[in-house]
């Protein structure tokens, strides 16, 4: 069924050299002009002896990382169903336009005359996410999801702070949730109440007005949820929290399964965050730079962080105020990741308001068409009340095929690499055993549903005939499996830290 | 109605009903039957309207036409983050889709690239800081510091961190929300007026045993250098306290390794290498520390381990030690921090194994070299003090303007109005430094770019 083979440059024991291994003393990779001798007043202590860095030709440097690409697995090169991650495809447009002088060569501290081009194009990505999202106002400043929840965590407690509760020390996180929430929260100093999840795979009502009190800050809910599953009671679960005088976070992960069909802020949420690299598809890098905007309503806007972007009507400008008495400082330097948020107004103009609701509507077709053909596969199982449709991803669990075979999710998934797709999340959401989370995004074609799909069904034919493949699986990637253990139990983590090892 | 067939979205509409019809559903509308009709959005998104590739290039470049880049305009600009220059290689490489479009490297068997850039990147930061481990990047130097802050606190169980008073308010700022959950106290240490070196003595006083860091940057916000390091780590070890150094990582192929006087951790911005400037974002947080288990085990972030296939013996790289994060250890976790900087991790990495030690040295001197031939020009001109502190200076240094009969933004409106970016005014930061401006040079500015930079302000001063 597959021919797959990632690149691997490789002699018995090395895939590639590290840049250290490489290169030969005298050569360089860099020009620089003529500069000018001024006598340095640098103290000797201060000063440096040696310094241990690679000496490469440039030719060398390209050829080097040129092949560590190719031993790297992208949304270019295939299917990536990375639950939770909403891997689709990222327009290269939006690259080029982020790669313009206009962009990338502006300084934070220039005069604001001289940027009104940057802050248009913030203040009007902003009004595009709060519209989206149905809140009052958006900051764009913080780098990241986590880094979202996490201000937003600081401004919930700005909030009770505020009207005088500052009894509030605890924020409830349903026991499906990513674990960024809970850590955002333990971050802002807040103990964390978890609420378990009822059998149809959604907030446990029962369970959250129990743990619902007058301590309670805040909820932070992710909807639809990380099974996948549209938190249909969230009016009453809006209700209880508000009811106790508690805020209500949105993580927005999962955005993409209702663009443009239903916002966080029509639901009672009081503070959303954005996934930029998630929803608005701005490539992720191997692991960021990404951007986590934040939103919120009504009052709450007075917390946010300083500076906020504002146009002046009268002298038809953009300006930066920092004259928020009420703003809970800064987050982090500057105003935000504005390479990543560029992308990410550029995606939003090249979907428009149509295209952003088809966005959701194709997501969706999309798992619920995994959803449907992978469910009549012996071996793979839905946990919860599949009656319904799912939204943007589906958590399958592999309990069948492993309770017949003794294969188990990781082995499973191990072996799709082999079919030149990327593994869907595994062993998350805690709260199924042996998860597949598969989030398919709007990107793919039915064909590679379809092959996916067929995929699994061979690998659990395979469980069946020939477990010993599973377990040895990957075969067609740059490596097999890597001895995560000894990793973790011996670390090595750096080049100076090999040599030592290794008495080098 | 949008577009026939989306570049984007290659299921048509005609494919869609057949997949609504092999899996028995009515219609796509039924998909989202499970939303409460209260809450169902029955309205379209007030946004634009769908817009071609074309439309977009010409509206973006619109309004982007409305910036004036450094690269048309002699600028002066740095005070955390600095114009450098970036080989053309380095952007072509990091841009290579295989990297840009991957997710965090989960399945190490398809991602060994990523991995083993990051773990090139770890490495040589741990050489230009004098650590051992360093990891896979932090949001900014910013949040890299109120990582620190925490990482201190939870290493020594103590709840008091020290910082200079010259340090950039907007940091100062970020540090005091990241400590702000456990509450933890801040101390500003003051400076010599003359040079601007940390007061060692009010230092020695405030070093209890409360504190749990110590936190000195070199150079610091303001360009000058700290040059009593060795006391400082001496002082802080006495108190059994954590000595954290921040440091800008460019400087590194000129100064000494912040490790090799004591540091305990290393932080800084990651940026000037081979990172654009981009309004300030994205930038790179660098966090590393020494190899001792008491420290490693308590670090935020992602860390990048070699290790070799289960089968054999070739090497490979995984992410490791993930019991100290998040996704394992939810509340309990060193820090909720995830998604981070990679692929800017992944450049600097590129960057330096360009430039390599005589590179990032000849850098370091043309960065110190430049400073110091401006500001031994500005002094030429009646009414500056440059720079404020007598003390050595990296590429960056402060210039008052108290005795020259016109207010800085004057001066800077003249200044612009002939084409160059004036310094960075610091009166609403550090009022007690007068009418004053931190200026920035860098490798990019040539002998000419200051001459014209002097000439003009001769001109404007009369």
């Amino acid at each position: 069924m597959t021919n797959y083979r990632q690149a691997r440059w490789a002699s018995d024991s090395l895939l590639e050299p590290l840049a250290f291994e490489l290169g030969k003393p005298g050569r360089s990779g860099y020009t620089l002009p003529p500069k000018l001798h001024e006598q340095l007043k640098i103290p000797k202590n201060l000063l440096r002896e040696k310094l241990e860095l690679p000496e490469l030709s440039e030719v060398e440097v390209v050829r080097h990382y040129t092949r560590l690409s190719q031993m790297n697995y992208g949304v270019d090169s295939g299917f990536y169903p990375l639950g939770s991650c909403t891997m689709k495809y990222n327009p290269k447009i939006c690259e080029e336009l982020a790669c313009l002088e206009e962009v990338e060569c502006i300084h934070p501290h220039q005069d604001e005359d001289t940027v009104q081009g940057a802050l248009e194009l913030m203040y009007k990505l902003e009004r595009f996410l709060a519209e989206i999202a149905g809140v009052d106002r958006v900051c764009l400043h913080p780098s990241a999801g986590a880094h979202g929840e996490f201000v937003a965590m600081l401004l919930t407690r700005a909030y009770h702070k505020f009207k005088g509760d500052g009894g509030r020390t605890q924020v409830i996180v349903p026991d499906s949730a990513h674990g960024t929430n809970p850590a955002s929260a333990a971050m802002a100093g807040y103990e964390i109440v978890t609420v378990p999840s009822d059998s149809r795979g959604r907030v446990d009502l029962k369970a959250l007005e129990a743990a619902t009190c007058e301590q309670t800050a805040a909820l932070m809910l992710t909807n639809p949820n990380t099974v996948g599953l549209f938190e249909d009671k969230i009016l009453k679960i809006a209700e209880v929290i508000h009811g106790a005088g508690g805020l209500l976070f949105y993580d927005g992960a999962n955005l993409n399964g209702i663009l443009g069909e239903a916002r966080p802020g029509d639901m009672g949420f009081d503070i959303v965050h954005f996934n930029i690299h998630k929803t608005f598809s701005t490539p992720h890098g191997g692991g960021g730079p990404g951007a986590g905007p934040i939103g919120v309503k009504g009052e709450l806007a007075k917390f946010l962080p300083v500076p906020v972007i504002e146009y002046e009507e009268k002298h038809k400008r953009y300006h930066l105020n920092y004259d928020r008495p009420h703003s809970i400082g800064k987050v982090k330097a500057f105003y935000g990741n504005f390479r990543v948020l560029v992308k990410a107004y550029a995606y939003i103009l090249l979907m428009g308001a149509e295209g952003l609701s088809e966005v959701a509507e194709a997501a969706v077709l999309n798992a619920n068409y995994i959803m449907r053909k992978l469910s009549n596969v012996r071996g793979y199982e839905l946990k919860f009340d599949s009656s319904g449709p799912c939204k943007h991803e589906v958590v399958f669990s592999v309990d069948p095929l492993k309770k017949e075979t003794g294969i188990c999710a990781k082995d499973v998934a191990k072996r799709l690499l082999d079919f030149g797709m990327y593994a869907p999340t595994y062993y998350f959401p805690p709260i199924v055993s042996e998860a597949l989370m598969i989030e398919p995004t709007e990107s793919e074609p039915k064909e590679e549903l379809d092959r996916f799909v067929e995929a699994l069904k061979e690998i659990a034919e395979e469980a069946r005939s020939n477990p010993e493949k599973l377990r040895s699986a990957p075969t067609s990637t740059a490596i097999g499996r890597l001895d995560e253990v000894k990793a973790s139990r011996e670390p090595i983590l750096s080049w100076r830290m090999y040599r030592r090892r290794a008495g080098r | 109605m949008g577009f026939v067939g989306h570049p984007y979205i290659p299921n048509t509409r005609e494919i869609r009903e057949q997949m609504l019809r092999e899996i028995g559903v009515a219609s796509v509308d039924e998909l989202f039957a499970d939303i409460p009709a209260k809450i169902r959005l029955r309205r379209k998104l007030k946004l634009p309207g769908q817009m071609s590739e074309l439309e977009v290039k010409r509206h973006v470049h619109a309004i982007l036409s409305r910036n004036r880049p450094f690269t048309k305009t002699l600028s002066f600009m740095g005070g955390g983050v600095w114009p450098h220059q970036i080989p053309s290689h380095v952007k072509e490489l990091v841009r290579r889709s295989e990297f840009l479009t991957s997710y965090t490297p989960y399945q190490p068997e398809v991602s060994q690239g990523m991995l083993q850039a990051l773990f090139e990147y770890q490495s040589m930061i741990c050489e230009l800081t004098g650590m051992d481990v360093a990891n896979s990047s932090m949001y900014d130097w910013s949040t890299s510091l109120g990582e620190a802050a925490l990482m201190c606190s939870r290493v020594t169980g103590r709840r008091k961190f020290i910082v200079p008073a010259l340090i950039d308010p907007e940091r100062f700022s970020t540090l005091q929300n990241y400590v702000s959950g456990p509450g933890l106290e801040l101390g500003k240490i003051s400076y010599d007026k003359g040079t601007g070196q940390l007061d060692t003595s009010q230092l020695r006083k405030e070093l209890r045993d409360d504190v749990a860091g110590v936190y000195i940057e070199n150079p610091g916000y303001l360009g000058f250098l700290e040059t009593q390091v060795d006391e400082i780590a001496k002082a802080a070890h006495e108190a059994g306290a954590i000595f954290v150094v921040g440091i800008n990582p460019i400087s590194l192929g000129l100064l000494k390794a912040p490790g090799d006087y004591g540091a305990d951790i290393v932080i800084g911005e990651g940026q000037p290498l081979g990172n654009s400037v981009s309004f300030g974002g994205p930038l790179l947080g660098v966090f590393a520390c020494r190899d001792d288990v008491k420290l490693v085990r308590q670090m935020p972030g992602r860390l990048i381990g070699m290790t070799t296939a289960l089968h054999g013996k070739t090497r490979g790289y995984a992410m490791v030690l993930q019991t100290r994060e998040q996704h394992i250890r939810r509340e309990r976790a060193t820090s909720s921090i995830c998604s981070n900087e990679a692929l800017c991790a992944v450049t600097a990495a590129v960057y330096l194994a360009s430039f390599g030690p005589r590179g990032l040295r000849e850098i370091g001197e043309a960065c110190a070299s430049n400073a110091s031939y401006a500001m031994r020009k500005l002094r030429t001109i009646r009414g500056l003090k440059v720079p404020i502190f007598d003390a050595p200076h990296f590429n960056e240094f402060t210039v008052n303007y108290d005795d020259i009969g016109m207010s800085l933004a004057k001066l800077n409106a003249g200044l612009l109005k002939r084409d160059i970016h004036g310094g960075k005014p610091l009166r609403g930061d550090f009022p007690e430094l007068g009418e004053a401006a931190l200026m920035c040079v860098t490798e990019l500015h040539t002998k000419d770019d200051i001459d014209r930079l002097i000439k003009t302000l001769e001109e404007i001063l009369g």
